[in-house]
């Protein structure tokens, strides 16, 4: 492969701070905002570059556009009526939020919900990772400039939108995991239906395996580009995919199963190159393995059951004191809740733990330097990142 | 590198050339699917305006908004939905009571004017109001507690030789749970005749704070002993959480309170009146619960109070009428005794118009209260009813309590459905048990099953203690032995079947099948048809002078009759019941204390 090989001569040095003397006043400096209004920037946040020639010298990244103060917003609300705000810190991928909140509440409040909604949980959570995989692969193809692959996810996430609305009632913001359990049973054939929208993705993501990742220039512009190196997991905070194509085992559904993950057959998925090659296609494999999963937990799950374990009167739950972090394997990696309650009627504290902070934030702002203008969307793609989970 | 595969295979993309689009041209007509959450739908006749649905709402996206007159159990306020705020969680439609709110499917309805988007489902007419495909809530309500937390009772055979208390109260935990079910919509409030703060109450329950809830009973009523055990309950019977389960137990509840505080602690919390004393005198005839509610009003206002009543003991209705095993004496003593504390002097044994005439009491207290209860049973007049054997229930109930002997045959007929039928009844089983063992009640009502006056629990417990009651049954007559050794006594009760109470006009007319006729063996006939207040005690001059509407002392809103010193209050006036009388008794110290304080203090 041929690289422009820049003569780093004429980079700033660093200081003897070690921060990089950037005089823009020379003239050989550019300052470009990357977002917020970029087809490459994943969702509402921006990203501050500062050029040399068309090289990256320093990213620095800013957030605050999707700022809600949900974790202000929660303390202020009693413990069900934070139900329906939860999803919305992240907008791909609502679902783990239901969870999450609703099995930290369910512990504090010693409550534990039916077997039957521990399988629609998994089933949900399976079904939203899936979605996010879609959104991740449409973006990633976008990003290099293969606009289709996101039109075909698009359609493939859509037809996954059509099975939610069937049983939830929503397409996007679910709301479906209550504290306690979960707000309905199946609908009438959603097996058969579901199935159908498996064998259509799996038709669409053959072609992606053809269009995207048997392509010469997919491979020349992600492979040996945007490496993370492993030692850089455990500072960084670095879990999820983005972790495991740096050929790190780590998965919390084997390693804490939570749910009915004990009871399901599969395996964790891993690359070894940890660039946006073996990003993306720990990503795809992982679709797989979420397909695989909700046959799985289709065909296991018990036909009936209560979905709802018996809660105290909503209107003033009070939860005795105490706190606990729930914790679970989301498509871009920990998602977890931390919990703090005091006895009243409203969490004393709840704390979001997205993934997309740590990886978008110091990971990236390490990563960017030294890259090309060019690869910089593909970069941020391949970390796969939502900025509502930054600002909650 | 690549090689030539990597070339070639992305063209493979261009097979999606010759597919059919799957975009769907136009989204406006697509159907959601079955159970999405689209526009709200709300029955208007089946929702009750408890606006739980207000309260869950975290968005502040429903408000209550009056579109009828208020009437019991319906606040006459419907939700009004904001769409600029809704985020479509159906938690509302989650804990509505009735389930009478609802989601259509339909999510896409197009309007130029934003104020458009908020509206009264229900009530202001949209597309999707008959719409049956939507989101509905699964199952039982999850969200509030549908189940009441059943209240322990002494069982049939330990309890019908006696007159122990039938109701053991709830313990600390079972009162929690009931507790907890409330949603405080305040339907009850608006009810009860007291207007008494029962959501406050109950949730000085749940937090444990028994003084506090001691302290919000006495802001309304300090009758929470009785109320606590024989109220009416009105409240129940408007309670939202009726309509898909059990009513809250309010009265348990409010006994709950009362049994954990202390009768030492009560005084301290209640305290004495902390006005200044007026020098004003009132004069209070009869201390039932009218009267000595309005006696103790009037003394925290700082007034002496000075009650007469001509039974040996306080209480009234509440003591002479109702059994023991329903309202023991000494929980009875035990309000009353706050009530005296209040510096009121209760005069017992003291008969107005025979030892003292109401011309005295007129010319020596600034006002006098009439609160005289209804003492006087009334007789159904049929043939047979004059001469031995037949009796007024509320003559027998008077001397069971006041100890004295009644007669106690082996067969009893008792005549009337109301809830002082059903205690004279069980009275009766009660002494038949213990002088003959056995239990010979029958209960003739004219009313059937389906509407009966008596509370339900008292004709279950009626059934459990071996009562038999039967419905539809019209008294004839009194029949009586004509010959042998009984000549003259009571044989039995001769009743038709009846067939309608009331005509056309709703006027109490009952017809009889006279076709089916049956005579109840009996030994004994008791009345309990009703009451009526003993008026003579006015005197003459007095009851001339003074304005009466059907036989019934005429008095204004605030209980004042047409002579500008007296005023009425309790049964005798309104009727019919504890918690009527206790709200008799405050509206009436409130207009006394009006005058009173217009008068000025008394110079010392």
């Amino acid at each position: 492969m041929i690289r422009f090989e820049p003569d780093r001569s004429q980079y700033p040095q660093p200081g003897d701070d070690g921060k990089l003397e950037i005089d823009l006043e020379t003239g050989k400096y550019l300052k470009l905002w990357h977002g917020p209004n970029h087809p490459g920037i994943t969702g509402n946040m921006s990203v501050e570059l500062t050029l040399c020639g068309d090289e990256v010298v320093e990213g620095k990244v800013h957030v605050g556009y999707l700022h809600r103060g949900f974790e202000k917003l929660m303390e202020r609300r009693t413990f069900i009526q934070v139900f329906p705000i939860v999803c919305r810190v992240c907008v791909p991928e609502p679902d783990f939020n239901e969870w999450c909140y609703a099995q930290a509440v369910e512990e504090l409040a010693g409550i534990e919900a039916p077997e039957m909604a521990q399988w629609t949980r998994t089933l949900i959570l399976e079904m939203g990772r899936f979605n996010s995989y879609m959104m991740a692969m449409g973006g990633i193809g976008g990003a290099l400039g293969m606009g289709v692959i996101g039109q075909w996810m698009t359609y493939v996430r859509d037809l996954m939108l059509d099975r939610f609305e069937e049983m939830t009632g929503a397409r996007i913001y679910h709301m479906f995991i209550l504290p306690g359990g979960v707000r309905g049973h199946l609908p009438e054939g959603f097996a058969g239906r579901m199935e159908e929208v498996l064998a259509t993705a799996e038709r669409y993501l053959a072609d992606v395996d053809k269009a995207m990742f048997t392509n010469a220039v997919f491979k020349a512009r992600t492979k040996g580009v945007g490496v993370i190196d492993p030692a850089l997991f455990e500072p960084y905070g670095v879990t999820g995919p983005n972790a495991r194509a740096g050929g790190v085992a780590k998965d919390l559904r084997k390693d804490a199963p939570y749910l009915v993950y004990d009871q399901l057959d599969f395996e964790v998925v891993t690359e070894t190159a940890s660039d946006i090659w073996a990003r993306a296609m720990v990503r795809r494999r992982d679709i797989d393995v979420s397909i695989a999963l909700i046959r799985q937990i289709l065909a296991k799950m018990p036909k009936d059951g209560p979905v709802m374990a018996k809660l105290p009167n909503v209107l003033h739950w009070k939860i005795p004191r105490g706190e606990t972090y729930v914790a679970g394997e989301s498509s871009r990696g920990e998602y977890g809740y931390y919990l703090v309650t005091d006895g009243s009627g409203y969490p004393r504290r709840v704390n979001v733990r997205g993934p997309s902070y740590t990886h978008a934030m110091a990971l990236l702002e390490h990563l960017i330097p030294g890259t090309n203008i060019a690869d910089v969307a593909a970069l941020m793609v391949s970390l796969h990142t939502y900025p509502p989970e930054i600002e909650r | 590198m690549g090689n030539l595969r990597d070339v070639l295979s992305p063209f493979t993309a261009w097979k999606h050339l010759i597919e059919t689009p799957v975009t769907i041209r136009n989204p406006i007509g697509r159907e959601a699917a079955d159970g999405y959450r689209g526009f709200h739908q709300n029955d208007i006749e089946k929702c009750i305006g408890c606006g739980s649905c207000e309260v869950i709402c975290q968005n502040a996206a429903i408000d209550m908004v009056p579109v009828s007159a208020p009437v019991d159990g319906d606040s006459g306020l419907r939700p009004k939905i904001d769409y600029g705020r809704c985020c479509w969680c159906a938690l509302c439609v989650d804990v509505c009571m009735t389930g009478s709110l609802t989601m259509s499917n339909e999510y896409t309805w197009v309007d130029a004017d934003p104020d458009a988007f908020r509206f009264i489902p229900g009530v202001d007419p949209k597309p999707w109001d008959d719409m049956e495909k939507g989101y509905r809530r699964e199952g039982a309500r999850v969200l509030t507690g549908a189940e009441r937390v059943e209240m322990g009772e002494l069982p049939p055979e330990a309890r019908i030789d006696n007159f122990d208390e039938i109701v053991v109260g709830y313990t600390r935990e079972q009162a929690m749970i009931e507790a907890d079910r409330c949603v405080e919509c305040g339907l009850c409030v608006a009810t009860c005749p007291a207007h008494m703060d029962i959501p406050d109450y109950i949730a000085a329950i749940r937090e444990g704070d028994y003084d506090l809830g001691l302290q919000i009973l006495y802001e309304t009523n300090p009758f929470s002993e009785v109320c606590g055990r024989v109220c009416t309950h009105k409240c129940e019977t408007a309670c939202a959480a009726r309509h898909e389960g059990d009513p809250i137990a309010i009265r348990w509840l409010k006994r709950h309170i009362v049994d954990n505080v202390s009768e030492d602690r009560r005084l301290e919390i209640v305290g004495t009146p902390q006005a200044l004393p007026t020098g004003r005198k009132v004069a209070i005839v009869g201390a039932g619960p009218a009267g000595l509610t309005a006696a103790y009003d009037l003394a925290r206002q700082g007034h002496a109070v000075t009650v007469y009543e001509a039974q040996d003991k306080p209480g009234g209705m509440m003591r002479y009428g109702i059994p023991e095993y329903r309202l023991p004496y000494d929980a009875l003593d035990r309000d009353i005794a706050v009530i005296a504390a209040q510096g009121v002097t209760i005069k017992t044994g003291v008969r107005i118009g025979r030892e003292i005439a109401m011309d005295k009491l007129r010319g020596e207290f600034d006002a006098v209260v009439l609160s005289i209860g209804l003492h006087i049973g009334r007789s159904t007049r049929i043939p047979g009813t004059e001469g031995p054997g037949v009796e007024a229930a509320i003559d027998l109930l008077a001397r069971i309590t006041a100890g004295e002997e009644v007669p106690v045959p082996e067969r009893v007929v008792v005549i009337g459905g109301g809830n002082v039928a059903m205690d004279i009844a069980r009275s009766m089983a009660r002494l038949q048990k213990r002088k003959h063992g056995a239990v010979g009640v029958t209960v003739t009502a004219l009313e059937d099953f389906a509407h009966f006056l008596a509370d339900r629990e008292e004709i279950e417990e009626s059934f459990d203690e071996g009562i038999e009651i039967v419905d539809a049954r019209g008294p004839q007559e009194v029949v009586r032995y004509k010959s042998g050794k009984r000549k003259g006594a009571v044989k039995g009760l001769r009743t038709w079947a009846v067939t309608s109470i009331f005509d056309g006009q709703g006027r109490f007319a009952p017809q009889y099948d006279q076709g089916d006729e049956r005579l109840h063996p009996a030994d004994m006939v008791v009345e309990a048809i009703g009451q009526a207040a003993d008026v003579s005690i006015l005197g003459e001059d007095l009851t001339e002078a003074l304005e009466w509407t059907r036989g019934r002392l005429a008095v204004d809103p605030a209980g004042r009759s047409s002579e500008p010193w007296l005023w009425a209050a309790g049964d005798a006036v309104h009727g019919p019941d504890v918690i009527t009388a206790v709200a008799d008794g405050h509206r009436v110290a409130a207009s006394v204390g009006a005058m009173l304080m217009a008068m000025g203090e008394v110079a010392r």
